[in-house]
């Protein structure tokens, strides 16, 4: 009855590294206490569903699915988010740092900035808690940029989906510091998104996107 | 001014209007509009007065800036649903209604959860008593089998959202039931007793161990004012 044991994956920078930005205060909660519990639920119940499996207990099975989606998609998504957030001054901040991403950014909203002012109405636009991401679409040979938000902890997992880049409009992704005031927290969130990692998943697959989760098997 | 919250009914209060004129009430489930403006509504008590179960802070960003976005997100897109109804724009009306239901149901919410609540000096925490209490009983056992339960649901909440003890209008049972985000409790279901579990509702004092929080909240918790609201 062995089921995959998923652990915390370590942070690529210390707790008070996106200040002022992000304090430390939410990055240590954010990432030592949130991110683990979804990590602790989430092997429970894939424990359970091992047991359950092996048993032939379908029912159980079912009744499972909507917390593994929702502990995996919490696992997933903050593993995700903590790798394209990056020091404010660390040059992988700069969108130049994203050539290619950035030229279909431009390709697709006009200007980088049109694109900010699209992604944030997006952000703001979330009823509850959720996440805003930039996502490549593949069909076929074409790709696209789109940007979408997901509830709650609800991943970009679908067919042909890489997710670029996600910012977490969860309340404890901010609220220590912005308190209600939402609209600042999305506007300085800019100065640290990793567009490096950006970039490697734009140009990659999928399976690249994702390498980071395996590894904290 | 906790007397005027009180002694409306719970439905009046989430929807009362501040409008000068008679011609405002209108019915609740967003079949029609207020023609008046929603305002917020003063707390029964002071900011403080919940101490130590939820802070001071909490109760002040809470009613003044959270819940005031609720009330005026609600009353311009009011007013916006009836400007595409005078237009007989069908399509806009149906876009802003995620909208009504999402600020609209923070109003209602809100003003449903500040009335119950109350310090333990004014009787919050005092277990409920009469109907009420028989109906908690008959269902669950007792009060303390009731409020495991009830702070389960808290728990399972997926996102943000909130845990009632609703009455069911077509039985007259009681059960608890959760909401997504600000989804009010209308239709089948008659709001009771509600607690917020949206982070922002303890996050400044709890953090994330939130489950202290769930369990503190019954020590505020007005039960004169579920009891007001069972039928």
């Amino acid at each position: 009855m062995s089921a995959p044991t998923y652990t915390l994956p370590p942070l690529p920078y210390a707790y008070d590294a996106l200040e002022p930005h992000i304090s430390a205060q939410i990055m240590e909660l954010h990432h030592s206490k949130h991110h683990q519990t979804y990590i602790t639920n989430l092997n429970a119940a894939l424990k359970t569903q091992a047991e359950a499996v092996h048993a032939s207990d379908i029912t159980t099975q079912v009744s499972l699915q909507q917390g593994i989606r929702f502990n995996a998609g919490g696992h997933i998504n903050h593993s995700l988010f903590w790798q394209n957030l990056a020091p404010a001054s660390s040059g992988d901040a700069k969108s130049s740092a994203a050539p290619q991403l950035v030229k279909q950014i431009k390709a697709t909203w006009g200007d980088e900035d049109k694109f900010r002012d699209a992604f944030k109405t997006a952000l703001l636009g979330i009823q509850g808690s959720g996440w805003g991401w930039l996502v490549k679409v593949e069909t076929g040979n074409e790709q696209r940029l789109t940007i979408v938000t997901t509830k709650d902890q609800d991943p970009v997992v679908g067919k042909g989906e890489v997710p670029i880049f996600g910012v977490d409009m969860w309340e404890h992704a901010y609220y220590l510091q912005y308190l209600n005031g939402k609209a600042a927290y999305v506007e300085n969130i800019w100065n640290v998104i990793n567009w490096k990692t950006a970039e490697d998943r734009y140009l990659g697959t999928r399976a690249d996107a994702f390498k980071l989760l395996k590894a904290s098997i | 001014m906790n007397s005027t919250l009180l002694r409306t009914t719970a439905l009046r209060s989430a929807l009362r209007a501040s409008a000068p004129t008679a011609a405002t009430r209108a019915g609740l489930a967003g079949t029609t509009f207020v023609r008046g403006k929603a305002t917020l509504p003063d707390l029964p008590y002071d900011y403080g007065a919940l101490e130590p179960s939820i802070s001071g802070a909490i109760m002040e960003l809470h009613h003044k800036n959270h819940h005031n976005t609720y009330v005026t997100s609600f009353n311009t897109f009011s007013e916006q649903i009836a400007e595409a109804k005078a237009k007989e724009d069908i399509t806009a009306q149906i876009a802003l209604q995620p909208l009504l239901n999402f600020h609209g149901g923070g109003h209602v919410n809100h003003t449903l959860f500040w009335e119950n609540l109350a310090p333990t000096a004014q009787g919050g925490g005092e277990p409920p008593s009469g109907a009420l209490a028989k109906a908690i009983n008959d269902s669950y056992g007792s009060l303390d089998a009731f409020q495991t339960k009830f702070n389960a649901a808290l728990a399972g909440v997926q996102g943000s959202g909130w845990a009632w003890l609703v009455q069911d209008t077509q039985t007259g049972s009681v059960g608890i039931k959760t909401y997504a985000n600000q989804d009010p409790v209308v239709g089948q279901f008659r709001p009771i007793l509600g607690i917020d579990a949206w982070e922002h509702a303890y996050y400044l004092q709890y953090q994330n161990r939130k489950a202290e929080y769930f369990k503190a909240i019954w020590n505020v918790i007005n039960w004169k004012a579920a009891e007001k609201r069972f039928q």
